[in-house]
Order: structure tokens, then C-alpha cells, then sequence
């Protein structure tokens, strides 16, 4: 479980994150929702010790961040930013193997490497492993990145924005993908997301922030409700009822 | 072509051009001749290697493949200490003696290094670009500053700055060159501790991060590293950091590859070719009419210019 106690972290004067306490439970998708600049971001890149907090603390299986080793933390859990502006070229295996790091410092053992063909068959991309990063389209890239993070074989899997830039057929493809994570390998999934109707229809529980702080937070049910996301994005949004979903139509 | 053919190829034509530099033109004086020749090579090849190594784990660390450890001032404070030296105590002074001077110039160009990396590097948000604009105007004042000094001095002690101004391996001096040898043969081991890290580095911070890298501490002592290999190289040939450039550039260019073990080995592999084909220039084509620096200053420079315009192309 992650435990996040009293978290304050501020940019200059300005809080980002104030006082925000939130456990994350294990075995499901936790989306982080609500307008621009609530500190959604923020708060999981602390979560994921990328960035420094200020006040507060985060606990991941009952032990606080800071007392983790930083290579054993990176085989508990992994981190993807929304922007993966990777410099150098690399193919997609090649990417993928840097998932393997944690465990092997760079030189791949056979155990590796089946990890590494598995992350790769889990994402379908056999047929572009030996492809370089740049000759992809933007879902087959975020499908490789992913890839990379399922080799690195943690419990908790973190990401920022996953379906960022993606079209509809892909970010399905990968809200599926995250499902699979959860049902069928047993891991911990946490996103950024922005359409709440992929919050909706793919996630367990919802934590809404607003400038800086949660607002609400519960299952799925009780926070994709006209009232509470009235008061999360200040709008009316209606909500339909599909099948066993609920749809929010925000168009209008 | 395979990465281990390219590299053979890197290594026979430096060998090659070892070899013409070592035996062409000997005569009978070759007795004479051959050990003055075979001191310079090592010395090439012991400041080549420094400058292309430091060079491409220095981008790798940055992120940035336009940045030289001599763009945030190195190459200019090393002038400002030789001129300062100078012109505080003059020229015949006691810390003039080669090895005070070297520990000097060695020990406050990797105290300055550390702390524009303490002044930048620790702080939250850090901008490469800020990085470059603060070792640009410090490179600038250290500029002036020694320009400053420069024109207060005698005309003779001015000679001896002048001379210290122009990378040369026409007279590279013996005695540091067994300590330099050594200095950066110890950093050299130091560094292998943190040799694996590098191919992670190149993916950026928050990759690092992720992957488990102890980001802050490798990346500070990788800055010392570079610091170390740079001033000793600086101090024993003069200023010559703009080579790292073009070298680290056509070394990522001809391989293409992220493996720091193929990049690393390559890039000194170009650096020997280019100083030693150089060397070949400035001694039998212009016959010490012109230095180095200003041969590898030139085609740094095009290079420079090739890969700004490439850039704001792509």
C-alpha cells in the first residue's frame, strides 16, 4: 500500500500540493482527476521520488520513501512521465531491456531476457522490437514505454498521462492493457488522466484534487455523480447511464 | 557495418597515422629524433583521450550533445590563472615552479567546476540553458579580467602568458607529463565504479530516477571526473577542450549507437586521429607556421555551425 501523510510541496510561494493525505490500496487502478493545475502531477511524481516534497511523508509498504534503497524501490515500483523526450536512439527491445536495469546493472541475464520478450509479447510488439523509437507512431511508442515498465517487474506502476495525444482507439488499447495489469498480473496501477470517462470505465477508485487539494475521493460511484464533479470542475456535467457505466457528457 | 568494424577501423587508422608521424622522414639522426616524436604521441594520446572521454560522459550527464565542458568557462579561468600568476608574482617567482603551477591551476579549476555545478545543479527546476548562459559570462569575465592584467604587465612576462594562451604539443614538458599520467589514470579507476550508470543517464533524469539511479550522487561525481580529466588535459597542453566537441559529435554520428563502452572507445579513438593528423599538418604542411588549436579551433568551429543549423532544422 501507499500511504501519502500530510503532503505540502510548494513551487516558490505558490502550494502545488497542501496537506494531502491519500492511501492508495493495493491490487487496483487509482486515477488522479480534476482541472489543470491541481497538482495532480505533482503529487505522483513525489510519490514517485522524482521530485523533493517539503511537508509530509509517503509511505510504500509500510516503510517511508526516504528509507528505501534506491534500487530496491525501483523494483517495487515504476514511473512514467507524460513527456519521454529520449535523446539518444534506441529500438523498442533496446528500450525495453533498459526495464531490466533494477535487477541485472546492464548486463542481461536469461531471466532477463525473458522478462524482456514477455513485457514485449504482453504489448503485442514482436513484429516492431528491432524498430527505433522515432519510426513510431505516438501509441506504438507509449505502448513501448509501457512495455519497458512491465519489464522492470514492479508491484506499483505509476503513470503520468498515459493516454496523452493518443486517439481513441489507442487509448483504449492501453486503458485495456492497465485492466490486464491489474486482473490478470495482480499489479498496483495509478494514472493522471484527464477524460473522466476513461476514469469511469476503467478505474476502481477516484481521487479528485483542486488547486492543490483532494476534494473527494471513493469508489468509481460515488465520485462520477453530477454533484461531486460539479464541485471538482465547476461545471455542469450530466451523467448517462450505459449498460453497467456511467457516461458523463461534458460537451454542452 | 558492424560497431566492432567501425571501431577496428577507428583504431588502424590511428595506428596508422601514429606509425607516419613515428618513422616518416627519420634519418640518421633518428636516435635523436624518434624519442622527442614518441614523447609527443603519448602526450596526444594521453590529452585526447582525456578530452574525448570527459567530453561524451559530460553531454551523457547534461543531456545535450552542443555542450563542452569549456563552454561554462574551464579553458577561460585556466588563462586567468596563468595570467594572474604572472602578474601577482611574475614570472620567475617560485610558484612559477611547473609543479606548483600545475597543482594550482588543477586544484582551483576543479574547485570552480564544483561550484557552479553546487551554484546549478542543486537547485530544483535546473535549466541547461541557465547552465550555459552563467558559464559563458563567467567565461567572459575571466576573459576580461586576464585581458586586463595582460595589458598591465611587462612586454617579456606577457611573452610567457602568450605562450601558455595556445594549445601546442611542440614542447610538451616531461616532468607533468608523468604526473598527469597518473592523475588521470587513478580517475580513470575512480570513474569505472560508475561506468554502468552511464547508458541509464542518457535516458534522462526521471528515467534514471525510476530505474533506481542514485541520480545526484553519480551525476556529482561524474562532474569531478570530468573536472579532473579536463584541467590536467588543460594544464598540460593548453586550451583545447573546443576538440571534445568535434570528436564526442562524429563519434555519435559514425557509430550510432546509446553503449557508452562503444561511444567512450570510439570517441578517443576519433580525438587521437584528428590530433595526431593535425600534429602531421602543423609540422610538415604549414612547418609550425600555425598551431593546433587553431586547426581544431577551425574545423570545431564549421562542425559547431553544421550542428547548430541541423538542429534548428530538425
Amino acid at each position: 500500500m501507499i500511504e501519502v501523510k500530510e503532503l505540502s510541496k510548494t513551487y516558490g510561494d505558490k502550494p502545488v500540493v497542501n496537506n494531502v493525505s491519500v492511501n492508495i490500496q493495493k491490487g487496483k487502478i487509482t486515477s488522479f482527476i480534476g482541472p489543470n493545475g491541481a497538482g495532480k502531477s505533482t503529487l505522483l511524481s513525489a510519490v514517485s521520488r522524482l521530485i523533493k516534497y517539503d511537508i509530509g511523508n509517503i509511505d510504500i509498504d509500510h516503510q517511508s520513501i526516504s528509507q528505501w534503497k534506491n534500487r530496491e524501490l525501483s523494483k517495487k515500483m515504476a514511473i512514467l512521465k507524460q513527456a519521454n523526450n529520449i535523446t539518444v536512439r534506441l529500438t523498442v527491445r533496446e528500450l525495453v531491456s533498459f526495464g531490466r536495469f533494477p535487477y541485472s546493472q546492464g548486463n542481461l541475464t536469461s531471466e532477463d531476457i525473458d522478462h524482456i520478450n514477455e513485457a514485449i509479447a504482453f504489448m503485442e510488439l514482436e513484429n516492431l522490437e528491432n524498430q527505433y523509437l522515432d519510426e513510431l507512431s505516438g501509441g506504438q511508442k507509449q505502448r513501448a514505454h509501457i512495455a519497458m515498465v512491465i519489464a522492470q517487474d514492479t508491484d506499483y506502476i505509476l503513470l503520468d498521462e498515459p493516454l496523452n495525444n493518443l486517439d481513441m482507439k489507442h487509448a483504449v488499447q492501453i486503458m485495456k492493457v492497465l485492466r490486464r495489469l491489474v486482473d490478470e498480473l495482480g499489479k498496483t496501477v495509478v494514472i493522471v488522466i484527464h477524460d473522466i470517462n476513461f476514469a469511469s470505465f476503467y478505474s476502481d477508485y477516484i481521487v479528485a484534487l483542486k488547486e492543490g487539494e483532494i476534494i473527494n475521493q471513493g469508489p468509481v460511484d460515488d465520485i462520477i455523480e453530477e454533484s461531486s464533479l460539479k464541485e471538482i470542475y465547476d461545471m455542469d456535467i450530466p451523467i448517462k447511464q450505459l449498460d453497467r457505466c456511467k457516461v458523463c457528457v461534458y460537451f454542452g | 557495418m558492424h560497431n566492432r568494424t567501425k571501431l577496428v577501423i577507428l583504431g588502424i587508422l590511428s595506428l596508422g597515422l601514429i606509425a607516419i608521424f613515428l618513422f616518416s622522414n627519420l634519418d640518421e639522426h633518428w636516435g635523436y629524433v624518434l624519442p622527442r616524436r614518441a614523447m609527443k604521441i603519448f602526450a596526444i594520446v594521453l590529452t585526447g583521450s582525456a578530452i574525448a572521454f570527459s567530453t561524451v560522459i559530460f553531454q551523457t550527464v547534461t543531456n545535450n550533445r552542443i555542450l563542452t565542458p569549456s563552454i561554462i568557462g574551464l579553458d577561460s579561468l585556466y588563462l586567468l590563472i596563468q595570467t594572474g600568476l604572472i602578474f601577482l608574482f611574475g614570472s620567475t617567482h617560485s610558484l612559477m615552479n611547473q609543479y606548483v603551477n600545475f597543482f594550482i591551476s588543477v586544484g582551483l579549476m576543479i574547485v570552480f567546476a564544483l561550484l557552479l555545478y553546487h551554484f546549478l545543479f542543486k537547485r530544483e527546476g535546473e535549466n541547461i540553458y541557465f547552465l550555459l548562459l552563467v558559464g559563458l559570462i563567467f567565461g567572459t569575465f575571466f576573459n576580461s579580467l586576464s585581458e586586463f592584467m595582460q595589458v598591465l604587465i611587462d612586454p617579456n612576462e606577457f611573452q610567457v602568458v602568450q605562450d601558455q594562451m595556445f594549445a601546442s604539443f611542440n614542447n610538451v614538458n616531461t616532468d607533468l607529463f608523468y604526473i598527469s599520467l597518473i592523475g588521470m589514470a587513478v580517475t580513470t579507476l575512480y570513474f569505472l565504479k560508475f561506468a554502468k550508470f552511464l547508458d541509464v543517464l542518457s535516458l534522462g533524469k526521471d528515467q534514471a530516477i525510476n530505474l533506481g539511479v542514485d541520480y545526484d550522487h553519480i551525476v556529482r561525481h561524474i562532474f569531478i571526473i570530468v573536472a579532473i580529466l579536463i584541467s590536467i588535459a588543460t594544464v598540460l597542453v593548453g586550451p583545447i577542450t573546443f576538440l571534445g566537441l568535434l570528436v564526442a559529435n562524429v563519434a555519435y554520428e559514425f557509430l550510432k549507437t546509446y553503449r557508452h563502452r562503444v561511444l567512450i572507445l570510439g570517441a578517443i579513438l576519433v580525438s587521437i586521429i584528428a590530433l595526431v593528423g593535425g600534429q602531421l599538418i602543423v609540422e610538415r604542411v604549414f612547418t609550425f607556421s600555425t598551431t593546433i588549436s587553431v586547426i581544431i579551433n577551425f574545423a570545431g568551429g564549421v562542425y559547431f555551425i553544421y550542428l547548430l543549423l541541423r538542429e534548428s532544422r530538425a
